[in-house]
């Protein structure tokens, strides 16, 4: 009953904050310095076709108008036309959205499974070499840069070992798409070879996009361990003689997690950003590669309707992460 | 002496490494607890009697070292007892403890049910040598044990006054009162049968109203069940209420042991006459000890309190002053008070 009332409200606010999300990036594309209607008319365009172009557009008119406009289409779910690939937005990024997500999920599971873990090793062994190993580790896995990450992965296992593809999502014809991730299509068709050479394609390029949020995952596990080892209640159960790992890994790291989730909510965000450029990277052909082509295209639909459909991802994301928090911590109220 | 004492302490020295140096906590202190009698260990904050109730239960800060004596409890060798056999069989089971601060006591993300449950998981009295599982977080709680310990928990419940046990059982920590968690807290201690219970300091975190209520309900429990109480406490007060013996101790010494009614009217060590004077009492002027707790980093050499004593002499900065007195009435003073001198009421 709790966790409704909590989603019921949250839901509530998605409207306020999509609305807002639209605005604000709606201006911010408008105020790029490059004309797209140019830039489709080609360059032996004169300016008076130009212009005409423009009506047609409905880009002369003032910007406020174009906003309305573009919200009353997206309540019909239309995201407007590509300029460039003159296909409905919303049918391209539909079309390539699982791919995102099969990638950004698998991000999220690497840097969750390893992440927490480590961070509570770090923090129940403070100060020892392990715990000065992952924090060097942890603040390097911040610092390197995504693009530079994915090339030297490539290098290594794709070019000099050899053991995983380049690129691409999958060696020969994909199976059937039922759900559109190539890995569990390939467990639906029942094709082991096909399962391995998704999960192979698609190893390095989640690898690369899970380091930094498994950083940050560790960071905030130990600091969130050790934050509650400090805490009564562990000196007490200490006293109570119950084994220590169960202390730890139990008890302990519950408290712990409520911040990690938090941060987790908020890291796939910066997924959703990081895979912009893995994804043109590695040719994954998710709404990554679509949001860069439409940016070197000036392609204002595509590039909204990517925004939308991220700020979208990232709330309900946010959505189920407060769940999580609620279902982590009993108190309430918190919400 | 007690003749054949449940915990006897001998000589116990315990050092902290700290920034500033090793700190000197315990030196040499002797202390015992008869079977089914409650014992006060009274003394000022940072006497060194929160140290030695955690190193009864084997739960000292990783930075402790424990430099000498002995502590031995219902015939075995604490302090050499191999780790695994002091984690079952005695830590949490044999020797419980009724923690300071019952706010903080519980995990406040788990029911207090749970929690209390987890406990009888491990230390139930019903726990089988046989039990076996995967490790602390796969191993199961018996089904069959886990009926008759959680009957015998709410039975303990409805005996400290905890109403609907059953429903208490389900609710987190939050939705309990001090007093309520205090009494929880004196279940789970009782729960599993222990010889000792360890008190350190236990209505401490309480109103004034509930903590008499607390400590008679522990007293009256323990009694019941001929459990020995190690009760650590600042209060006068609170050892008069409830103990047998008291143990006083002064920066990291015990000076005087004494049954609890000979303590109050015949103290014998120059320091317990002036703890007691220091007490409010409406026939008297309040009459503070003079001077300081000394440093434990540099304590003044044989007794440690004779910087502040009015009767030092020479011998006492010399060595520490052997046991003398009769009966239960230990002292540890080159010139303590005779039987006679008698503290005004």
């Amino acid at each position: 009953m709790r966790i409704l009332a909590l989603v019921a409200k949250r839901l509530f606010w998605f409207v306020p904050t999509a609305a807002g999300l639209i605005a604000v990036v709606f201006f911010i594309s408008r105020v790029i310095p490059s004309d797209p209607v140019a830039l489709i008319a080609g360059e032996t365009a004169s300016r008076a076709q130009i212009e005409v172009l423009r009506t047609k557009l409905g880009l002369d008119r003032p910007l406020p108008v174009q906003l309305v406009d573009y919200y009353r289409q997206l309540l019909k779910g239309d995201l407007g036309t590509s300029l460039f690939t003159t296909r409905p937005v919303a049918d391209d990024l539909f079309a390539r959205l699982p791919a995102t997500i099969e990638l950004t999920v698998a991000a999220m599971l690497i840097a969750v499974s390893i992440g927490i873990p480590l961070g509570v090793i770090s923090a129940t062994r403070r100060n020892s070499g392990i715990d000065h190993g992952l924090r060097i580790a942890s603040v390097a896995g911040l610092a390197i840069a995504s693009f530079w990450l994915a090339l030297i992965l490539q290098l290594l296992f794709s070019m000099k070992l050899g053991v995983l593809p380049l690129q691409g999502r999958i060696a020969g014809f994909p199976p059937r798409a039922v759900t559109g991730f190539m890995t569990i299509d390939a467990l639906i068709a029942g094709r082991a070879d096909r399962f391995w050479s998704a999960l192979a394609h698609l190893a390095l390029p989640a690898i690369t996009l899970a380091v930094p949020a498994l950083a940050t995952i560790v960071r905030f596990t130990r600091a969130g361990v050790l934050d509650t080892l400090g805490r009564p209640f562990v000196d007490y159960q200490r006293a109570t003689g119950i084994p220590r790992a169960l202390i730890v890994w139990k008890y302990v790291l519950r408290n712990a997690l409520t911040s990690t989730v938090t941060q987790i909510g908020l890291l796939f965000g910066i997924l959703l950003a990081g895979a912009v450029v893995i994804e043109t990277v590695f040719q994954w052909p998710g709404i990554g590669t679509y949001a860069f082509e439409a940016i070197l295209h000036s392609d204002y639909a595509a590039v909204m309707g990517f925004t939308v459909y991220a700020g979208g991802i990232f709330m309900l994301v946010n959505l189920l992460v407060d769940v999580v928090h609620g279902l982590i911590d009993p108190r309430g109220g918190t919400a | 002496m007690i003749a054949d004492p449940l915990l006897a302490i001998s000589d116990l020295a315990i050092a902290f490494r700290t920034g500033h140096g090793v700190a000197r906590v315990l030196d040499g202190v002797n202390l015992s607890v008869g079977r089914g009698r409650i014992m006060g260990l009274v003394g000022e904050s940072g006497c060194g009697k929160t140290t030695l109730a955690r190193a009864v239960l084997s739960v000292l800060a990783p930075n402790a070292l424990i430099e000498g004596g002995t502590i031995h409890f219902g015939g075995l060798d604490l302090l050499a007892l191999p780790r695994a056999r002091l984690e079952t069989e005695v830590k949490g089971r044999r020797i419980t403890f009724v923690p300071q601060d019952p706010y903080g006591a519980f995990n406040p993300l788990f029911r207090v049910g749970d929690q209390m449950m987890e406990v009888m998981k491990w230390k139930s009295p019903r726990r089988q040598p046989y039990e076996r599982g995967f490790g602390p977080l796969l191993t199961r709680f018996p089904r069959a044990r886990y009926k008759t310990d959680r009957e015998a928990l709410i039975a303990l419940l409805n005996e400290v006054q905890i109403p609907d046990p059953e429903r208490a059982l389900a609710k987190l920590p939050g939705a309990f009162s001090g007093g309520q968690r205090q009494r929880l807290l004196i279940a789970m201690a009782l729960m599993t049968n222990p010889d000792l219970i360890i008190a350190d300091e236990p209505t401490t975190a309480l109103d004034v109203t509930i903590q008499a209520q607390i400590l008679k309900l522990l007293k009256r429990l323990a009694r019941e069940r001929g459990v020995s109480i190690l009760l650590t406490t600042h209060d006068l007060g609170t050892a008069y209420e409830i103990c047998d013996e008291v143990t006083v101790m002064y920066a990291g010494q015990d000076v005087e042991t004494a049954p609890v009614a000979a303590f109050f009217t015949h103290p014998r060590h120059p320091y317990t006459a002036r703890l007691l004077e220091s007490l409010p009492s409406p026939n008297r002027e309040i009459k503070e000890i003079g001077g300081e707790v000394p440093s434990l980093l540099a304590p003044p050499q044989g007794c440690r309190f004779h910087p502040r004593c009015e009767r030092a002499s020479p011998e006492c900065t010399a060595s520490r002053p052997a046991k003398s007195g009769t009966g239960g009435h230990i002292v540890r003073c080159f010139h303590p008070l005779t039987m006679a001198a008698e503290v005004a009421p």
